[in-house]
């Protein structure tokens, strides 16, 4: 069976949340290698295993934290021209768009961003995504070159299948660095008691009706309740009552969730 | 200083946007505009030459005979000329294709700094300014929510994946801006009217060298299998609060296992 290489989201070593819910989905199309970029691999071995990959191929140089999104770019092309994978897929979000965007540009390939379901089909890979403010539903499918998906969070859950994933060390040659852009500073996003958006089964979020930035702990105590997160509206984070790192919505962290309960939200776009 | 703001005509997003049976976005039965996103865009470039007082901004736009509209608003807001990329050939065009038209126009008229929004508000993907800088052979500075531009090079904050990082990169370079960079101004009525002025130039793909099976559904690398609408919302729920509002929504969550 073929590999379909899955790009490791992690925080030195730490792996988040949707890498395991992409290697779900990757147990559908072939079978799961995982790609992972920067120190900490031996940290992420155990729990990639037994999310099912059955490879991990490690590229622990440092140009991947000096530079932005082009050595993740270099060494992911490098990797699929070397392992031929019937699939790359990659968490959506501002940094894995982009580097799904210019390894399907290098490779020749057709990209598909923010799915919300991936599965086999006859022709290769077919996602499904939710178009113009979730009122249309979008199957779609790649026509060239290896299919590179970039997948929603919450898209599948999780499913443990335990694999002694075999350690591969990529060498990549990275490009000229006149052409990269250099991280002056890097400071990672706070991991309060309650959990990330993204990953939260449970979304419990406030808007204008709120009235306040006061009453924001009256959001956070349900969210407590339900060991939900909390996020916020782009109207109650504009005025200031909340931290824009909790907005929901196309211009702040795009969630899909169980259950999402808003308060003193209209919906209107 | 060179800016090429390049600005997209989108159908307006409060309307009731539809697709055709080809799956591709119907832009004929709703109100198309200037993506919201992409004020910031044009607001930053306009703060830009209010300090340098070499810039020189052009706006870019690929789509149909209407788009020009787009240009037009921006126009409105401030900035010097604008270029117009219209060829039926584009149309069905996938983020590959038009990736190649936006790099072709920029290419020609030349540039030192390319400015995006961070994504459209109908396609959404956030891509394009990414596939430029790779195209174009030069950084990307994207998705900044504050930006400077000092000795050469662009520096700014990025919200990104797990991390707000600053970053910097030499110019000349393709910068994206998010709707937190800094409020879009209105177009003031003298701004309207000098807009209708300002010149915009018209290109087709042979302008810029272009095949027309590279781009449209020919030189599309993806294809859209189905499109389909969802069934409306059904009208909720309503648990009137008379004291036990709290109890009568803990129910509800739990009777449809939610809790
Ligand atoms: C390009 C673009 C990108 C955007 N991106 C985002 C985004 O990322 N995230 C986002 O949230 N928005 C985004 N927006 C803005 C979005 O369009 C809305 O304007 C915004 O979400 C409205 O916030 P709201 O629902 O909190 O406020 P409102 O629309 O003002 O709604 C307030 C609600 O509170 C109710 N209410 C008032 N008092 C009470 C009370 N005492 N008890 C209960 N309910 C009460 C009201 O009835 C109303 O329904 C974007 C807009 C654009 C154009
Ligand atoms: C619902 C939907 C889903 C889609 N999914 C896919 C997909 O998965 N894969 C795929 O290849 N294509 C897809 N497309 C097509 C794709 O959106 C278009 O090809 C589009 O040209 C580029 O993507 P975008 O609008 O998302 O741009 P984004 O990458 O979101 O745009 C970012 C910035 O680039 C600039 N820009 C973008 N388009 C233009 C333009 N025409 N003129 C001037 N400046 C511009 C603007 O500054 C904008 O803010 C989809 C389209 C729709 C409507």
């Amino acid at each position: 069976m073929a590999e379909i290489l899955v790009l490791v989201d992690h925080v030195d070593g730490a792996v988040r949340k949707p890498t395991l819910e992409l290697l779900t989905l990757a147990r559908r199309l072939g079978e799961p290698s995982a790609v992972f970029l920067g120190p900490g691999a031996d940290r992420a071995t155990e729990v990639l295993g037994r999310y099912g990959a059955q490879k991990i191929h490690v590229v622990d140089a440092p140009e991947v934290d000096e530079y932005l999104v082009t050595p993740a770019v270099d060494a992911l092309t490098q990797i699929a021209e070397r392992t031929r994978p019937a699939a790359i897929l990659l968490p959506s979000g501002p940094d894995g768009k982009e580097i799904a965007a210019r390894v399907a540009l290098r490779l020749g390939s057709g990209l598909i961003t923010d799915a919300v379901d991936v599965t086999a089909g006859p022709d290769g890979p077919v996602t499904e995504q939710s178009a113009f403010a979730a009122t249309y539903q979008v199957t779609a499918h790649v026509t060239q070159g290896v299919p590179v998906i970039t997948v929603k969070p919450n898209a599948a859950a999780p499913e443990a299948a335990p694999a002694e994933p075999v350690i591969e060390k990529q060498d990549i040659a990275f490009g000229p660095t006149e052409h990269a852009v250099r991280v002056l500073s890097r400071t990672p996003r706070e991991r309060g008691d309650r959990p990330e958006l993204t990953e939260a089964d449970i979304v419990v979020s406030g808007g204008r009706g709120v009235n306040g930035a006061e009453n924001f702990a009256l959001i956070e105590r349900v969210a407590d309740a339900l060991g939900a997160a909390v996020g916020a509206s782009r109207a109650a984070v504009d005025a200031g009552w909340y931290p824009h790192r909790h907005q929901v919505g196309q211009t702040g962290t795009q969630v899909s969730p169980q259950l999402y309960l808003a308060a003193g939200i209209s919906g209107a776009i | 200083m060179k800016i090429v703001v390049c600005v997209k005509h989108v159908p307006d997003a409060t309307a009731d946007r539809t697709f055709t049976e080809d799956g591709t976005t119907d832009r004929a039965s709703v109100d198309s505009l200037l993506s919201e996103l992409d004020e910031y865009a044009v607001e930053q470039a306009l703060r830009l030459a209010e300090s340098d007082a070499d810039a020189e901004i052009s706006y870019l736009t690929v789509g149909p005979d209407d788009a020009r509209d787009a240009l037009r608003k921006a126009l409105a807001m401030g900035g010097d000329a604008s270029i117009h990329v219209s060829d039926e050939d584009i149309e069905g065009s996938d983020a590959f294709g038009t990736s190649l038209v936006l790099a072709k126009a920029i290419e020609r008229h030349g540039f030192d700094l390319v400015l995006c929004g961070m994504a459209s508000t109908d396609g959404t993907m956030g891509v394009l300014p990414a596939l430029l800088a790779e195209r174009l052979g030069v950084p990307a500075v994207t998705h900044l929510e504050d930006l400077a531009i000092e000795d050469g090079s662009v520096t700014g904050r990025r919200e990104g994946d797990g991390a707000t990082v600053r970053i910097q990169g030499a110019l000349p370079a393709v910068v994206s801006v998010t709707d937190r960079s800094g409020d879009a101004r209105y177009p003031s009525f003298k701004g309207i009217m000098a807009a209708k002025k300002k010149p915009v130039e018209t290109l087709g793909l042979a302008d810029l060298g272009i095949a027309a099976a590279q781009v449209g559904p020919a030189g599309a690398r993806s294809a859209v299998d189905t499109a389909t609408r969802r069934p409306p919302r059904t009208k909720g729920e309503i648990v009137a609060d008379e004291g036990t509002g709290g109890i009568g929504l803990a129910a509800f969550l739990t009777t449809k296992k939610f809790i």
